[in-house]
């Protein structure tokens, strides 16, 4: 066979094996990220499977999965939902940072990965997944719930640590030592700001002018600003991932929601690509040897995070039912747990990195919908019964 | 009219709600996307949405209609009008306003929000099509076209009290 018929027939292969995990997801109500995890851990190597041909694409792939999820991470909230909450949201979205970055990064040392790996490991437990949890609050109808607010306002708060954090964990992955590292974070935490302020100010205006009436002119517009963005942020070793986050949040008001609506097919696409990457750059038979970790690390940030949506929920007045709402939905890791840990593979993080992440991503990314919906389905019948109840006395 | 509280939902769109005479919490959730979501709660939990129905732009217009309100809401201090993704809205300018003695030229309200004065009504005339050299003064009325997000802004830019 050739070389192009065996890279067709692989690609398809993988690509219908996704969809086939996709729907399984969709049919249960899951997070499609575990599903698509296991699907590279299985065709990598010392998997099942074996890729041969499609390895190269696959990677490109993944670069490019990585650049989207983090520019469609930019565009989901304008600077303004960004900044504008920010005295509200900082107390809560500290205790979260410091209660949820902790146990990755004590996990990390306990385990003698290293100080570096050990603050990756950090990164990938603090962060909830946005897309699980915004697919959660709108499969299940919980957007006019009094904790959603809540919820959103830790991710808005994470989403902004991560505007810090990734520059300075990207820095550290492309420049090596963290002392070398420190003019990229300075120059990365400058575009940051600036980003931040022009976007708050201006961003509406600027991003309509560049706006056109064409979807085809926007997306390659869209596409090709990020990529040079992610291309200029890459060599001045501050990680692509970075520059494309700068130029969602750069862009706001209706052109951010149209840009949204645009490249949110391609980005389901590439970010697949992304997680079969990871999962096909993982070595499954390290798996094993981590198992004890990931439980525990599953068990301790399901309760951190638990911490945070109750005393938030405390503060805002919300009843117990709401506050457990918040917390299962706030125990889904997933993609950019995914991403910080790729980061931090490309740092020289261990196999045990990729290995703990892929299997803390796995568990957290399938339990939190099931928490979830759990949450929604077992307090219901006690209201029900209080109901009725209230009916037939009347 | 009774209290509307508003808050905003990063990544959804905005949430508008209240408490009815029976105690009931219910409300709007508007979607960036123009999707209406009308939820309800039970009296006996009122952080938890009991129903929900999703309205298209249509539909809203259809129950707007079928409640027999107008559509123009009309607060303390402020009337807001939309049309189509258009919003209109009346702005009253208090003696504290930061705008009282200023120009708009001077505020820069479009350069900054991206919305227009269409008007500024000093009673007991209007103004239609103000000048940028036209200074607003207490009293007034600043009345400004644009998206929502943008005359949220002239909001904020006229009524920092």
């Amino acid at each position: 066979m050739s070389h192009t018929v065996l890279l067709w027939l692989e690609l398809g292969g993988v690509l219908a094996l996704l969809a086939v995990m996709a729907r399984v997801a969709r049919r249960f109500a899951l997070s499609p990220i575990p599903l698509y995890l296991g699907v590279g851990l299985v065709l990598g190597d010392g998997g099942l499977l074996p890729l041969v041909t499609t390895e190269g694409f696959v990677e490109i792939g993944a670069e490019l999965g990585v650049i989207l999820l983090l520019l469609m991470l930019g565009l989901e909230y304008s600077g303004r939902e960004l900044v504008g909450n920010l005295r509200r949201s900082a107390p809560i979205g500290l205790l979260d940072l410091v209660l949820n970055f902790s146990p990755g990064f004590v996990a990390g040392l306990v385990l003698d990965m290293g100080t570096v790996p050990a603050l990756f490991l950090g990164g990938v437990t603090y962060i909830s997944s946005s897309g699980v949890i915004a697919k959660v609050i709108g499969d299940l109808g919980w957007s006019g719930n009094r904790e959603t607010p809540l919820v959103l306002s830790v991710l808005v708060f994470e989403d902004l640590a991560m505007a810090v954090i990734l520059p300075v964990l990207g820095a550290i992955a492309l420049g090596g030592a963290v002392s070398g590292a420190t003019v990229s974070v300075v120059v990365a935490l400058t575009a940051v700001g600036v980003t931040l302020t022009l976007s708050i100010r201006h961003g509406e205006r600027v991003s309509h002018l560049a706006f056109s009436d064409s979807d085809e002119v926007n997306l390659l517009t869209i596409l090709g600003v990020t990529l040079l963005a992610a291309g200029l942020a890459e060599w001045v070793h501050v990680s692509a991932a970075v520059g494309a986050f700068l130029v969602g949040i750069g862009i706001s008001g209706p052109a951010a929601h149209r840009a949204e609506m645009l490249l949110t097919p391609l980005r389901d696409l590439f970010a697949a690509v992304f997680f079969v990457f990871f999962g096909l750059s993982t070595d499954p038979s390290a798996l094993p040897a981590v198992i004890g970790p990931v439980l525990v690390l599953t068990v301790v940030t399901a309760a951190t995070k638990w911490v945070v949506a109750w005393v938030g929920g405390a503060r805002e007045r919300i009843g117990s039912k709401g506050r457990w709402r918040a917390a299962a939905a706030l125990t889904a890791r997933g993609e950019f747990s995914i991403v910080i840990a790729g980061l931090g593979v490309t740092a020289g993080g261990s196999a045990r990195l990729s290995a703990i992440a892929a299997g803390y991503v796995l568990l957290t990314a399938t339990l939190g919908p099931i928490a979830a919906l759990v949450s929604d389905r077992w307090p219901a019948a006690s209201t029900a019964a209080s109901t009725t109840a209230a009916a037939t006395s009347r | 009219m009774g209290h509307l509280d508003e808050t905003s939902l990063p990544g959804i769109g905005k949430r508008v709600e209240f408490f009815t005479d029976e105690g009931r919490r219910m409300g709007v959730v508007r979607h960036h996307s123009g999707r209406r979501e009308v939820f309800v709660c039970q009296p006996a939990d009122p952080d938890t949405t009991d129903v929900a129905v999703i309205l298209s732009e249509d539909d809203a217009h259809s129950l707007v209609d079928a409640l027999g309100v107008e559509s123009v809401t009309a607060g303390a201090g402020e009337r807001t009008y939309e049309v189509e993704g258009l919003v209109f809205e009346w702005l009253d300018v208090d003696p504290n306003s930061p705008a009282v003695g200023r120009s708009i030229g001077e505020l820069r309200i479009r350069t900054q929000t991206g919305a227009s004065v269409v008007a500024v009504i000093r009673r007991p005339r209007a103004v239609p099509a103000p000048e940028p050299g036209f200074v607003i003064e207490a009293g007034d009325t600043v009345v400004v076209a644009g998206t929502l997000d943008g005359v949220e802004r002239v909001r904020d830019l006229i009524q920092t009290a």
